[in-house]
Formats: C-alpha cells, structure tokens, sequence
C-alpha cells in the first residue's frame, strides 16, 4: 500500500466504492469478532429473541403452577432439573429460582439488549449520519459481555443456592436472604452475571455518548436529532450514572457472602436497608432505561405515519431528560413499608408524583402529532397506538401506587406485579414490536407479512390485558407477589390470567411464523418503503442499508421536519 | 421508630423462645387442646367469619377495613384517585379513538404542518400538576395519621419474623412469646378457617385500643401484612420498626408475609385475633409467663423471659389496663 501513488488508489471511483462499502467479512469473522454496528444490532436482537424464549417461557411454567391452589408442576420440574425426587422444599425453592431468573432475564437480557443494544445500535449512527458507533471493537466487547452474563447466569441455576439449586432470592438480590440465607455458589454466579453485563452496559452507555456528541454528520445539531436519539442519549447518561451503583452494591452482596465483610449485617454494624437503598438507587433509572428508547421508537412511528413533524419537539426531548433527572431522586418508592420516616415518605411520594408530569407531556405530544395528521395504520402504527393506551394504563396505577399511604397496603402485591408489567410488559415490550415491524425489511431487506402483524397485535393484545389486568383485582384483594401456592379465593382471576398467557403465547407463535414468512417469502424491500412521513436518515439508504454507510458524510440543511 | 443493636435484641428473643417453644411444642402435641379449655372456660380461638379479614373469592376491590387509616386509605382509593386515573385513562382513550376515525388518511389526505401551540403545552403540564395536588393534599394527610405514634401506655406486641414462622411477644405482660405456624390445608379447613392463612397460635390483641407494632426479622426481612387492616410493616433483621395498630372491632384478621424470605416465604402467614379487653386479658393470664396489672410485680416474675431493661422501662411506663381503653378512646 505504502509504495502506491495515492493517484494510481482509485478511492474515488463510484463503482469500487460501491463494492468496497458491501465488502463483508467471512462467516466467522463478521459475526464472532464484529465491530460493524448493524451487525452487532443484529447479534443483540437475535440473542434477545433467544433469551425472551427462556425468559417468557419460564413464566408460562409459573402461570400454569399458579392457575390453580395447591402445588401442581413444581415438584415435577423442580426433580426434571435435577432436584432430588419428592424433596418439597428444593421445589418450592425452585419457584423463587424461576421469579428470580424471569425477573433478571427479562430485564438484562431481553429489553435492554433489544432496545439498546439492538435498535439503538442499528439505528442511531444512522440516524445522526455517522458511518458507525465511535468505539466499534468496544461495541463488540458489550455484546459478548452481555452473552457471558447471560451464560453465568443460566449455570447459576445448575448450582446449588441453599435449599435447591439456583438463586432464589428475587431479582433485587435483598441481603440478607441473597448472604448469609443463601448459601452456595449459585448467588454468587448470578452476581457475576449482573456484574458483565452491567459492565457490557456502561460500555455501551460510553460508546452511545461519544457518538452522539462527537459523531453527528454536519448540520445535525442536537436539536435536529431523531427523538429515537434523544431517548438514547439520555438512556445512556441513566445507565452510566446507575449501573456503577449497582456494581458497588453487589460487589458488597460478594465480599458479605465470601470475605466476612458485614456491610449488610447487622451484627457486624451493617443493614440490609442499605442495600435496598442502594439497589433501588440502580433500580428507579433502570426501569426508565427499559422504556425510555420505547418512547424514541414510539415517536418516529407515531410521526411517520401521521405524515407530521413530532407535536412539541423540544417539550418531547425535555420531558425525556426531566424523566431520567428526576428518576434519580425517586429511588425510596419501591420500600416504603421498609420503616422510612414519615417525613421521607412524603418526599418520596410527592417527588414521584412529579414524573407523572412529563409523562403526561409526552402522551398529549403523540396524542398532539396525530392531530390533524393523516394516519395510515400500518402494523408499527397499530402497535404504537397500542403502547400509547397500554402504557397510559400502567401509568395511571404507577400514581396510584406513588401514594404512600395506599402503597401500605398495595406494597408487593400482585397490584404492583400488575402495574409493572402494563408498563414494561405491556409497554417495553409492544414498543419493541412497533419497532421491530418498522424497521424490520430496512434491517433485513425483505418484508414481513403486515397482515401477520397486525394478527399478533391483535391476540397479544387481548392476551396480555387478560393476564394483567386481574391481577390488580388480585392485588387489592390481598395476595401477594412471589407466592407459589394461595388461598382458593384468588383462583378465579389467577386462572383467567392463565388463559390470557396461553392466548398471548399463540402470538408470539404468530411473531415467529412472521419471521418464517419474510425468509420464505424474501418479498425485497424498497429504500424508504415507508414513503412520505418517514424523514429520518435510514430511509435515505437502501434496505438493507450497505455494510458501510455514510462513507460520503450526508449534509443536514436547514429545513424544518428534518425531525 | 428507632434503630436498636440487633444482638441486644437477638438475646432477649432467644431466651423468649427458649422459654415459649417448650410451650408451643406441648400446645401442638394436643391438638385438641380448644375443646378441654372450652369446658374450663379459657380462651377458645374464635371462628372467623367468612369474608371478614381474609380474600373473598372472585374480589375486584379491597378487602372490608377494619381500622381507621384502612377506612381512610379505601376512601382515598376509591373516591379521590380510581375516579381520577379513571377520567384520565379513558380520555387518552377517547383522545386515541378520536384522532384514529377523525383523521385517518382517508378522510383527511392532507396533514397539517403545525408542530407547535406553546398554549396548549403550558396547559397540558399544568393541568397534571393541579391533578397531582388535588391527589397529594389527602395523600400526604393520611401518611400524617399513619405515622402517629401510639400512646405511652398502650399495649406493645413485638412482631418477629423467623424463616418461616412467626413470633408475637408481649413484653408488657410478662414478654412471653407466641410462635405462630402455619396449619395445612386439612387442618385449617376442618377448624372452618381459610387455606394458606390459618395458624397454630394466633396474635391476640385487644381490640379498639392502639396497640405499638415492633418489627424485627431474625434471620432475612419479612414483612408483616395485614390487607385488610391497611397495615404492612417490614421485619428487618437489625433494627425495629415501630407503627400503630388499631382493630375497630373483635374478629380474625389474615394475613401472609410479603417480602421474600426464602424457601417457604409462602408458608408463613398472619393470623390476628382482636378481643374484647377483658377476653384478651383472661387470654395473658393463661399463657406461660403472661401477667396483667402492677408493672414491678410484672418485672420480677418474668425477669428470666424478658431479660430487656428496656422492656421493664416500658412496663413501667404502662398505666392500668381499664384506663387504657379509654384513653385509647379519647386519642381516637
């Protein structure tokens, strides 16, 4: 290289560009050592797929336990994953194995790897018009984090953890139970596991920061970025000011458990409220780093399809970035029966009281860019609108449970299991499917089926609202989270919540007959097959957009809408 | 509410049990141990009704209340926030719906342009804020109240949770400790009380009296939950949660733990009996230990259970128990 003239180098020539740019990898190379964005975004969709299966499917064991009184499967399971036979205590001790593992899994590994790792990974150097993230092989290092965590976690249930195998200590880990009551290797490997993919986060928290501050194409001010870029940005100033909490607090949980420290015992000086305290310092941010980029995905698909410009862009952004300040200072919410004082229960309550605001900001914004749009319902359309009601629903019952004085009686109930879900189950996850079916042919190139989309929208739907929606009542009534067994009173909204999961599972079986479709059908997708209302940068590029875009930096101008 | 040394108190509650679980072990050893006080007149734990104080089958509501803050917290629910985030959601709804029909593409080919109306902005955050006042002013009322603190005479039960079982100690009345199991299903369903909720021993109290809650977990935190009393209090393992308990009126009220508290966390449930004063006090009289009266003579005859200096101080502090239903009526 070094002896040609740089003259001689055609670098300029279209036709070589053009090839160049679509030079891809061989087999091992490109998806073992990626450091291409798309490629990597792709690793983390297929690997959250992967592990919503386990993670879903783990609940489907717990709701068919749960459909009736008594102890029906458990045993049964607890002896197939090698358990001794007919001990009763290592199956009931295999239910807090499985709240623990579905809580973990559907946190770490399926929403955040899909909404961050996954779509934010394809689409914001895209969108801000840069050729990749800042920090590609760092990029890569995340993703194989975030597998071994998942790995680490998944052996911890082959180990023992005190009464059986596996943590069972719920997925917030409260010392003392994850210390001195949970002895044996299985906790410790399931803090290893928060431990990588924590660190797989806060790399990717860094790499997302520098490329949005440092890599955006010319003209593309931070007040012209996608909103989708925005709740990333702001997502990854939560995850690296949160998950350093997290990494110190469980850093405690393993040197409690093996080096004799006592910082969450209370006979050597320590207490376990400080655990809480530090967990759910952690804990608040996280649950708005696994909506956050819904809300980014919802407002480019609520925009598009309205033909408009998002209602109140600036109050949009704002609100985003007010959500993640004061989702900071709101942590003490999730232990108000743990003894707080009064006087920090009222500030706790009113303080989360105030994040109803820029919330209510952003449904009235989305309710706002419909107005007087023109609507077109498309699948991701639908399952944004879905979002926007589903979400209003957990939102709702979030303020009811912000109160204090109500969360007295409503404090780990199946009220709280029923609120968490509206807006991450029902939430987190309808966004992620918005943002699957619009953006899937311009990640893959070929098209789904939109009739099998908006399908699923319509069991999965009907299916999450019948197993959610009872369980407020559940809650009310008095029965409590993480209960295997429970007084026949509750049988009848625990078994309609049973046929609400078999009739969402017939739609996940829908999603992956959709994916079935696309490989069979390979029906091409056009560049921008949107058409008008889709103005971001990805619809300027070819679906699939080449292995290298942007190599010529496209220039932002001054016109409005660029949002 | 204070934070006391957890080996202080671990002491004291370990020489409490040594002393009761001798006890507990002989009461389980005859079970049909209600019969033979019944014929002696003692104390024979009270059939609940159904439907009162336990999960009614099929609810959608809360459970009936039985205390003050429970009254207020069901009001709260029911007439300030259900009808708000009601209004609220079904407006989206109805918002949703709206722009869906009105401005479909069909009927409206042609989008506007506007991206802003600073007005309506300033309304839409301000309004909420109006709506989150109108919800704290009572919000923050109620947690006043649930904060108050009982008054100095009023009876203490020390609430400790024990992977997985339960223990009610009455320092007051001579710190003797009930240790309080689960009873299987047949068992529980044979004395006509519910499944998952019935106990071996049950916590007596008077009822309409305020009665100090102290809980401390032995091992892991527990929590003691009460729905429909309005009552849950952590049992964190080190320190002592203190809060006011106060039952309207006589009946069993169920409840179960509700912080994960290992293997049989589901196996540890919560039943309180509230009694007239005089049944309550007949009830201390025929445990082990119990006493009622003269505070010193408390002291000496249940200074080996309750070794606690504090305990004693408190005793001492306790005015005689028929004044103690009146000014209990007086605070309320």
């Amino acid at each position: 290289m070094a002896t040609t003239a740089p003259e001689s180098f055609p670098v300029h020539e279209d036709a070589h560009h053009d090839a160049h740019a679509d030079h891809k990898p061989a087999f091992f190379q490109r998806w073992f050592m990626s450091t291409n964005h798309k490629d990597i975004g792709t690793l983390y969709l297929i690997f959250s797929i992967f592990a919503a299966i386990i993670g879903g499917g783990i609940s489907g064991i717990m709701r068919f336990e749960l459909q009736e009184p008594g102890i029906q499967y458990l045993t049964w399971w607890a002896e197939f994953l090698g358990n001794p036979a007919g001990d009763f205590d290592s199956a009931l001790h295999l239910w807090n194995v499985l709240i623990t593992a579905h809580g973990l899994i559907m946190v770490f590994f399926v929403v955040m790897p899909a909404m961050i790792g996954g779509f934010a990974n394809w689409f914001v150097p895209i969108m801000i018009g840069a050729p990749d993230m800042a920090f590609p092989r760092m990029n890569n290092i995340s993703f194989w984090l975030t597998f071994m965590g998942f790995c680490s976690l998944m052996m911890s249930a082959f180990m023992p953890g005190g009464t059986g195998m596996g943590a069972g200590t719920g997925w917030t880990v409260y010392a003392p139970l994850s210390t001195t009551g949970s002895p044996g290797p299985a906790v410790d490997f399931g803090i290893f596991a928060l431990h990588l993919a924590g660190a797989g986060s806060i790399m990717g928290a860094i790499n997302f920061i520098t490329t949005i501050f440092n890599m955006r194409a010319p003209g593309m001010t931070l007040h012209k970025m996608p909103l989708f870029v925005w709740s990333v940005l702001v997502t990854a100033f939560l995850l690296l000011l949160a998950l350093p909490v997290l990494a110190a607090a469980i850093t405690m949980l393993l040197t409690d458990r093996n080096f004799q420290t006592t910082f969450f015992t209370p006979e050597g000086g320590g207490d376990p409220v400080l655990y809480q305290h530090l967990f759910w310092f952690f804990g608040h941010p996280e649950v708005y780093i696994m909506i956050l980029p819904g809300f980014g995905i919802i407002s480019q698909i609520i925009s598009t399809f309205s033909r408009k410009p998002v209602f109140g862009y600036l109050g949009m952004a704002y609100a985003m970035v007010a959500i993640g300040v004061v989702g900071f200072i709101v942590w003490a919410h999730h232990m108000y029966t743990v003894g707080l004082s009064v006087n920090e229960k009222m500030y706790f309550t009113a303080a989360t009281m105030v994040i109803a605001v820029p919330t209510g900001v952003k449904i009235f914004s989305w309710i706002a860019t419909m107005w007087g749009g023109s609507l077109r319902f498309t699948s991701p359309m639908i399952w944004a609108l879905g979002f926007i009601f589903l979400f209003t629903v957990g939102g709702v019952t979030g303020v009811v449970l912000a109160n204090g004085s109500i969360d007295d009686n409503l404090h780990d109930s199946y009220y709280v299991v029923a609120h968490f879900h509206y807006v991450l189950s029902l939430g987190a996850v309808t966004a992620m499917f918005a943002g699957w079916y619009y953006w899937f042919p311009k990640m893959f190139g070929v098209w789904h089926s939109e009739f099998l989309s908006k399908l699923q929208f319509a069991i999965f739907f009907v299916g999450v609202n019948l197993v959610f929606f009872p369980m407020h009542f559940l809650g009310m009534n008095g029965m409590s989270r993480r209960y295997p067994d429970y007084n026949p009173a509750f049988e009848l909204w625990n078994w309609v919540a049973t046929r609400g999961y078999e009739i969402m599972a017939i739609s996940i079986a829908v999603f992956f007959a959709n994916i079935i479709y696309a490989i069979v059908v390979r029906k091409k997708a056009e560049g921008n097959y949107w058409g008008e209302g889709a103005t971001t940068l990805e619809w300027t590029l070819s679906s699939p957009p080449p292995f290298h875009q942007f190599e010529t930096l496209p220039v932002i101008d001054d016109k409005a809408g660029a949002h | 509410m204070g934070i006391r040394r957890a080996a202080e108190y671990m002491t004291g509650a370990a020489i409490a049990l040594s002393v009761t679980a001798g006890t507990a072990l002989a009461a389980a050893a005859t079970e049909a141990a209600p019969a033979v006080e019944a014929a002696t007149g003692g104390y024979v734990p009270m059939k609940p009704t159904p439907g009162i104080g336990m999960p009614t089958e099929g609810a959608i509501g809360f459970q009936q209340q039985f205390s003050e803050v429970g009254h207020d917290g069901q009001f709260m629910h029911n007439w300030v926030l259900m009808p708000i985030i009601t209004l609220i959601t079904v407006l989206v709804l109805g918002l949703l719906l709206f722009v869906m029909i009105r401005y479909r593409a069909g009927a409206n080919p042609n989008p506007s342009r506007t991206s802003h109306n600073t007005l309506i902005e300033v309304i839409w955050t301000l309004v909420p804020v109006l709506v989150l006042v109108v919800i704290a002013v009572p919000s923050m009322k109620l947690l006043a109240k649930q904060y108050e603190t009982a008054p100095k005479e009023a009876l203490t039960v020390k609430v400790t949770g024990y992977q997985w079982y339960w223990g009610y100690t009455y320092p007051d009345n001579g710190g003797f400790e009930v240790i309080s199991n689960m009873l299987p299903d047949d068992e529980a369903i044979a004395n006509g009380e519910p499944a998952q909720l019935a106990v071996d021993k049950r916590m007596v109290v008077p009822a309409g009296e305020k009665i100090r809650i102290q809980t401390i977990g032995a091992d892991v935190i527990h929590s003691f939950a009460i729905p429909s009393l309005w009552y849950k209090l952590d049992a964190v393992p080190g320190r002592i949660n203190e809060k006011v308990l106060e039952i309207e009126k006589p009946g069993v009220y169920y409840g179960q733990c509700m912080e994960l508290c290992g293997v049989r966390h589901g196996y540890m449930p919560i039943a309180i009996e509230a009694l007239p004063r005089d049944k309550f006090e007949q009830w201390v009289l025929e445990q082990p230990g119990g006493s009622i009266g003269d505070p010193e003579e408390n002291a000496d005859e249940t200074a080996a259970a309750d070794a606690e200096a504090e305990d004693a101080a408190e005793a001492t502090d306790a005015a005689e128990p028929a004044e103690t239903g009146e000014a209990a009526a007086t605070a309320a």
